[in-house]
């Protein structure tokens, strides 16, 4: 999809801008300067404005990761199921990208991780060494 | 022979998809249906009513068998667990399958939006009062003031908003009904739509929950039908925790930056695009429809207090039996903890419980006679929040969790107030300090003047109540701090 196509399937909509960086980080990985520039002319914002909302929020970036990403949760309920311990016990792995995350919801099986919208939970370190290579 | 495996995330997180493959390929008739909350037992396998958990595939053909005595717990709804409980929004929870609308309507389903079209919007707002029921999303405010101050303002559109961008820690309570029952919480927002006379409904939910938004975008589509004229869209977060908070919300849903609005004006009166809009939470709305069906006096008969009814509290972090549990307000936290969640996980001795998410107070023993109620927990300096209890044991170093209360607060603070802004930045750094035995008392002394700072000088919730756990944790637990004075 193209992000005309993109945009077009956004017309008429009230407050398209977060369902319209959603689909085109989506479909392209991230979000570009020149995306930024072609949705702030579309919607009649000016780029700026398009800039702070896509700067603010934590989903979006500007640059693509071609690594697989395994978001980690390393909130509270992760923390007292001994979340820092497996952070500290990862084998660094240039191949994959770790991010952290502040709660997936699984907090009573902690530690708990993402990749895509694949969910994983009762990890230990073991079991997120196993994960991280199966990506 | 029918199988009944779970299909919310947190079964599946732990291997429930596994399980019912195994049971397919074995030749069962599988049913994934929603969770009944018992998380330590999931993949929870039901059979004829009988529980069997914590379920791996190797285990199935034991238990097709009729083996697997270790696994099974007799009839899950006599289970301790679930039968301590008073389920009344989560009355379907782990009995029905999420999007089957039969299943729906056979378990009292869309009982309370007829109702509501029955009496009409005055007489709907006024049980919603009489019910007493509070937002659930941690502030309790009374739901039915709110939706009377939006059925009384004049504008020829308005919103329901609900807010299910459920991002404290140790919650999970809005996702296993958007997962579970989706089909209630629609239901609440189209008799909220009808009370106070707004067309369009959206629904917030945060970006870390794809199997609830996948859930929810389906069930709108199958009931859409039902209830038309009232439309509800699907919206999704973008990894901001402030946008939980109702203001930065509308204005994340309007496409802007998630920065905190200042009030007034009130949502109610000036809300999203400027319009009255009712924002509630996402277990205030999927409780309305309990309460239109069976009667707010019934609703209001369960509670104590100012806090009626009941709260499904979420029992999290190193704990035996961790899970949903519904009950009417008045339990003890001590009760929660150790008769219901059977104590740590780790077998240590409970240090503490975090009760309210990354901005509730971390509560010593010494306070579990607390009863689980709003007023009872500002009277102990904390807050229910949304219900959740993160429990901690004793290898916990609370010097550490009060400088991540402050360092969470700095990374998800919108930026719009200095208090926040600059206070959690400035704090995590006189942490530092602290933490590295540096002037400890002094450094001490200066947080807790910049938490009061931060208490009465923020804009929202995130920089007001960073003081809860930091304070209480120096509070409480002042010996993992001063240890490390280098004297």
């Amino acid at each position: 999809m193209s992000l005309a196509d993109i945009l077009a399937r956004h017309k008429g909509r009230e407050g398209p801008l977060l369902p319209i960086l959603h689909d085109v980080q989506a479909e392209f990985g991230h979000v570009s300067e020149d995306a930024i520039r072609t949705i702030a002319s579309d919607l009649n914002l000016t780029r700026a404005e398009v800039h702070g909302v896509f700067s603010f929020y934590h989903d979006y970036r500007s640059t693509p990761e071609p690594r697989p990403i395994i978001k980690l949760c390393r909130a509270e309920a992760c923390q007292a199921r001994g979340v820092e311990a497996l952070v500290t016990a990862m084998t660094p792995n240039p191949a994959v990208k770790v991010e952290t995350v502040y709660c997936l919801g699984l907090c009573s099986v902690g530690p708990a991780a993402m990749v895509g919208t694949e969910v994983y939970a009762r990890l230990d370190a073991a079991k997120l060494e196993t994960l991280v290579k199966s990506l | 022979m029918k199988v009944r495996i779970s299909d919310d995330a947190l079964a599946i997180a732990c291997g429930a998809d596994a399980v019912a493959k195994a049971f397919t390929d074995a030749g069962s008739e599988v049913e994934r249906v929603s969770s009944w909350g018992m998380h330590w037992l999931e993949p929870l396998v039901e059979i004829n009513g009988i529980g069997f958990g914590p379920v791996t595939p190797a285990d199935v053909v034991d238990i097709l068998a009729g083996g697997a005595d270790t696994l099974c717990i007799g009839p899950i709804a006599a289970h301790p667990f679930i039968a301590r409980q008073q389920r009344l929004t989560f009355a379907r929870a782990g009995k029905t399958r999420p999007l089957d609308l039969d299943d729906y309507y056979a378990t009292s389903g869309w009982q309370g939006l007829a109702k509501a079209r029955e009496i009409g919007p005055a007489a709907t707002i006024e049980a919603l009062i009489t019910s007493g029921l509070r937002g659930r999303g941690g502030a309790g405010f009374p739901a039915g003031i709110k939706w009377r101050t939006v059925a009384g303002a004049q504008s020829p559109q308005k919103y329901i908003v609900c807010n299910a961008d459920e991002g404290d820690s140790g919650t999970f309570a809005d996702r296993m009904v958007m997962e579970g029952d989706p089909y209630v919480l629609i239901e609440g927002m189209a008799i909220a739509g009808h009370a106070v006379g707004a067309s369009k409904g959206y629904v917030y939910i945060r970006s870390e929950y794809p199997h609830a938004i996948a859930k929810m975008e389906a069930a709108v589509k199958a009931c859409a039908h039902l209830i038309a004229p009232f439309d509800v869209e699907i919206r999704v977060g973008a990894g901001a925790y402030v946008c939980g908070e109702e203001t930065s919300l509308l204005n994340s849903l309007e496409g802007k930056r998630g920065e905190v609005r200042a009030k007034p004006p009130l949502p109610a009166l000036e809300g999203l695009f400027g319009k009255p809009t009712v924002v509630n939470n996402v277990l205030t709305l999927a409780t309305v429809p309990w309460v239109m069906a069976n009667g707010a006096e019934a609703y209001a008969a369960y509670g104590m207090g100012r806090s009626r009814g009941t709260m499904p509290i979420q029992i999290a972090g190193n704990v035996k039996y961790g899970g949903l549990f519904e009950t009417a307000f008045g339990i003890t936290l001590g009760e929660l903890v150790n008769d219901i969640g059977g104590g740590s996980g780790s077998g240590r001795p409970v240090r503490c419980v975090q009760v309210g998410g990354p901005l509730g107070a971390y509560h010593p023993p010494s306070q579990f006679d607390t009863p689980f109620d709003y007023e009872a927990f500002t009277g102990v300096d904390g807050l229910i929040g949304h219900g959740g209890l993160v429990v901690f044991d004793e290898t916990v170093d609370m010097a550490s969790q009060a400088r991540f209360a402050m360092e969470f607060c700095a990374a998800e603070s919108c930026g719009k107030c200095t208090p926040c802004r600059l206070g959690s930045t400035r704090g995590t750094e006189t942490l530092d300090r602290v933490l590295a035995g540096e002037n400890v008392d002094a450094n001490l002394a200066l947080i807790e003047d910049l938490c009061d700072t931060m208490k009465f000088g923020s804009l929202c919730a995130l920089g007001g109540f960073t003081p809860y756990p930091v304070l209480s944790a120096i509070t409480h637990f002042r010996e993992d701090f001063v240890v490390r004075n280098k004297a």
